[in-house]
């Protein structure tokens, strides 16, 4: 169980974090600590369902997610300019969180029907099949999601052996449609795309997000100040700074070895990951593991690239550190299936 | 369709004939992946150590810039106090309402609550926040009220505004208001003197705000204090010679002559004799320096130094001391001004009467200008002017207060018969109303001059012999006669105190000559005469109706002198009889 005390260790470094992130604010630490037990709990009881019965409930899986979202985009509460939340009474809900698991369910589910690699209508319909659910998240808006739940259906397809030719096309029709995209975004967006390009424009606006981290992490140096000795983070400097934004904490109190450490977990988690995937011996657990296990690289990449000013602002929560419940939860899923497809298959040697 | 997804179909179509299921190559891909890994990793990686190494030191000090700020301390300007420690100055701490707009603007009740307080209107202040709406930090009123400050503090808990405070700021305030207006001047709103005796003394009154560095977070609020970069140095306090009880009782004085007679503007001096400190110095029309104020206004004028007037009859007896000095007469030297007309060169010196035989004393009596000019061209030019310029005529006389004029007197050899002739009876030269005061301080003082201060002296200047002490009371004992039944100014007279003094009616120079029907009625005296403590000039400028100095200015004199005797315990030299008998009955 490599990958399990992986994600431990993770989850431990990650509390660490956040307690110096939160300060005095104990009530989120214990509540991440509440997140953290109901993670693990939901991950190893996903662990023991056999794989035959996601495969078995995928369509229904995506269908239900399908329903929430347009659900949502009805009647969702409206927080922080977007719509997102359902109110269930006892929970409020994100169904976007459900789609970055249900969209490499089913496509893993579809593709996996017919012959690999996909021939051209099906890849068709793989596509309709990953789209529909992004242009609805998209929509509400969530980019972040939006983006997460595309490269997980994106890396199903790659996965499932998409050709290069198409791949490229893809991209070259991307960056074609880029100022169409450029057209349809959203004044805010369109702000984060040139605050990335110079943040200086708007030092105490749209810029103020991307130069106080910089000079968060900046001012940490190899070894950082220490924990919970961070200015700029416990000033109030710093925004976000025990939700997207605590990689910039990490950076400033435990300086560049601090990063490192961070990186060198995930890099294992990602590495035993993507192993696991590779010794799945059916064609769908390989894809659905693949995918899941690319998708928690995703959301690193967006993070620490965002943090870093390397990409411009997106709402992706740093994976298993960043406070917060849903992303956590979906996340331990993922890692849930994962194991199950792996061990039930693999280590007790019955596919 | 996408023509190239359509290509690519049929490409893919074809080799599918082919070759039934063609696996992708699937070690090509996990390359791929993992590099595309490794590519991010080297991105992170390399940002983290360009910005922690090689960056590192800027951003550490842009951090630092961010919450190390350099916040002043406020100090304190120095008081202002008269001779016996009454505050005439005082800086009072108050408080200046500051917020955040932004923070502000969503809580509309708290915007109205706060106009209410401030005493603004609510549109306006809505409107000042919405156009600094970008700003984090804005004064929506400086130097309030505590009281007010009080209730701004509950409208920041109302409504939990946490970018809503005041600062301390100092605030100038007078608590004698328009009696020493013109004297202590004002300090703008950075806490500079501007005017007065506030400008003249800036450097010995002004404050060093200090300066510390503190840790503030993102909300502008004060975490902890790093260290004192230099503390704050308070103003140091200013003692002043002048005495409230005196300066609101020849305020009140000079006020009431002034509105009685409908003049246009006054002033007063009362100098100590013994140490030449100038222990009340007033003026009309006054100027109230806690109002609110605008461009610098004729009210603002310390007219007593900075308005000169020709002294007219007031000069006489110094004219006679200094024949007296000269012996050139004596007090009872006969002196014959009949008809009371006197030709010089081709002009005429007049008198209002025909006084007939005279003596030195009676000239300066009855004012005859033509017994003065008989005595003054007995006497040498270079004389009179060599003494006119000793007494401090066209001289400063030391105060430094700011705007002082030094007067004119023509210098001798310029002088013509005729000149000689008005200078005696005080035409042809102009002084200020300080100036004459400190002349007269010279007969008060048993002849010597000493320099003239507004601050409070312990140690009093030896000064100038300018007469001999004979000479001065010589005329002291003559000027005592002007201030009898006999004289011109009956009404300077103080019940048990023995009183010199010497009227002045001069007609106000305008350009071209004299005008007709605009004087300056001026007594300058000092009591009590035989050893006397106090000289106070009185000048009224333009009354309307009676213009006599001994009609407008002395009674001023009169009063001021009968109060300041008393406050400052003076022996009467002169008990009346009345009184003397009552003692003996009680």
């Amino acid at each position: 169980m490599p990958l399990l005390l992986a994600l431990l260790i993770l989850c431990g470094y990650g509390l660490l974090i956040l307690s110096s992130a939160t300060g005095e604010n104990s009530a989120k630490l214990d509540r991440q600590l509440l997140h953290l037990g109901l993670s693990f709990l939901t991950l190893l009881s996903i662990a023991q369902i056999p794989p035959r019965y996601f495969y078995r409930w995928a369509p229904w899986f995506y269908g239900g997610g399908l329903f929430l979202l347009i659900v949502v985009l009805i009647l969702g509460e409206i927080g922080k300019g977007a719509q997102r939340w359902l109110d269930l009474g006892i929970v409020r809900f994100q169904p976007s969180e459900l789609l970055k698991l249900a969209v490499p369910l089913m496509l893993a589910w579809f593709l996996s029907r017919g012959p690999l690699p996909p021939r051209g209508f099906r890849t068709f319909w793989a596509l309709v099949l990953t789209l529909i659910p992004v242009l609805l998240i998209a929509a509400q808006p969530d980019l972040g999601t939006a983006l997460l739940v595309a490269s997980a259906g994106g890396f199903v397809l790659f996965l499932a052996g998409l050709s290069w030719r198409f791949i490229l096309g893809l991209i070259a029709a991307g960056a074609a449609l880029m100022p169409v995209l450029w057209h349809f975004m959203r004044d805010y967006q369109r702000q984060r795309v040139l605050t990335l390009l110079d943040p200086e424009r708007d030092p105490l606006g749209a810029g103020y997000h991307i130069i106080q981290s910089k000079i968060a992490i900046g001012s940490g140096g190899l070894y950082g100040k220490g924990l919970g000795n961070g200015t700029q983070s416990h000033l109030e400097f710093l925004p976000e700074r025990s939700t997207d934004f605590i990689f910039a904490v990490l950076g400033e109190e435990l300086g560049l070895f601090g990063i490192l450490a961070l990186l060198g977990i995930y890099l294992f988690i990602i590495f035993r990951g993507l192993y696991m995937a590779a010794h799945i011996p059916n064609t769908f657990g390989r894809l659905l593991a693949g995918s899941l296990i690319l998708v928690f690289f995703v959301y690193l990449f967006v993070n620490m690239g965002m943090v870093s000013g390397l990409l411009p602002v997106v709402g992706v929560p740093l994976p298993l550190v960043s406070y917060g419940g849903t992303s956590m939860l979906t996340l331990m899923a993922g890692f849930g299936i994962l194991m199950s497809l792996y061990t039930q298959s693999v280590a007790r040697g019955s596919p | 369709m996408n023509p190239l997804y359509r290509n690519g179909g049929t490409l893919r179509r074809r080799r599918a004939k082919q070759l039934a299921v063609r696996t992708p190559n699937f070690r090509l891909r996990a390359w791929v992946l993992l590099s595309s890994l490794g590519l991010f990793l080297l991105a992170v990686i390399g940002a983290a150590i360009y910005r922690q190494i090689w960056e590192g030191d800027f951003l550490q000090k842009e951090g630092g810039l961010r919450h190390l700020r350099l916040v002043e301390i406020p100090a304190r300007r120095g008081m202002i106090l008269d001779r016996n420690g009454e505050p005439l100055a005082v800086s009072a701490p108050v408080a200046s309402v500051w917020a955040n707009p932004k923070q502000l603007l969503p809580h509309p009740q708290a915007i109205q609550a706060l106009a209410n307080v401030l005493e603004l209107s609510p549109a306006t202040l809505r409107q000042r926040l919405e156009t600094h709406q970008k700003r984090a930090f804005l004064y929506l009123k400086r130097r309030i009220a505590p009281a007010q400050a009080r209730k701004v503090a509950r409208i920041r808990k109302q409504y939990g505004i946490r970018e809503l405070g005041t600062k301390t700021e100092y605030q100038r305030f007078y608590p004698s208001g328009e009696i020493f207006g013109q004297i202590l001047g004002i300090t703008d709103v950075d806490d500079r003197g501007i005017e007065g005796l506030e400008l003249a003394f800036d450097d010995w009154l002004r404050a060093e705000p200090g300066l510390q560095r503190v840790i503030q977070d993102g909300r502008h609020r004060i975490i902890e204090e790093v260290e004192r970069v230099r503390p704050p140095q308070h103003g140091k306090d200013l003692v002043l010679s002048l005495d409230r009880r005196l300066q609101f009782l020849a305020y009140q004085e000079l006020m009431r002559a002034v509105r009685k007679y409908r003049a246009k503007a006054a002033s007063a001096v009362v100098l100590d004799v013994a140490s030449g400190e100038i222990l009340a110095m007033v003026n009309q029309p006054a100027f109230n320096p806690n109002a609110k104020r605008g461009k610098a206004r004729a009210s603002w004028r310390n007219r007593a130094v900075t308005d000169v007037m020709e002294p007219g009859s007031t000069v006489k007896p110094l004219v006679a001391a200094l024949a007296l000095e000269q012996g050139v007469v004596r007090p009872r030297t006969p002196i014959n001004t009949s008809p009371g007309i006197l030709r010089v060169g081709r002009h005429r010196v007049r008198d209002i009467h025909n006084y007939g035989r005279l003596n030195t004393t009676s000239v300066l009596t009855k004012s005859s200008n033509v017994g003065i000019v008989k005595i003054a061209l007995k006497m040498e030019r270079q004389a009179l002017w060599q003494f006119y310029d000793r007494l401090g005529f066209g001289h400063a006389t030391g105060v430094e207060f700011p705007g002082e004029v030094r007067g004119r007197l023509r210098p001798f050899q310029r002088w013509s018969n005729f000149e000689h002739a008005t200078l005696a009876f005080g035409y042809g030269l102009s002084v200020t109303t300080l100036q004459l005061a400190r002349a007269y301080s010279v007969l008060a003082s048993d002849g010597i001059l000493r320099p003239l201060t507004l601050l409070k002296r312990d140690q009093v200047p030896e000064g100038e012999r300018i007469l001999r002490a004979r000479t001065a009371q010589q005329v002291r004992h003559m000027l005592e006669t002007v201030v009898s039944p006999e004289g011109t100014a009956q009404r300077a007279a103080i019940p048990n105190y023995r009183v010199a003094g010497k009227t002045g009616t001069a007609k106000k120079a305008v350009a071209g000559g004299y005008a007709k029907h605009r004087y300056q009625a001026v007594f300058a005296g000092m009591v009590p005469a035989t050893q006397p403590r106090f000289v106070m000039v009185v000048m009224v400028d333009e009354p309307q109706g009676k213009y006599y100095g001994g009609l407008v200015a002395a009674p001023v004199f009169s009063k001021v002198m009968a109060d300041a005797l008393r406050l400052y315990n003076v022996p009467p030299d002169e008990l009346q009889k009345t009184l003397l008998v009552a003692r003996r009955e009680s």
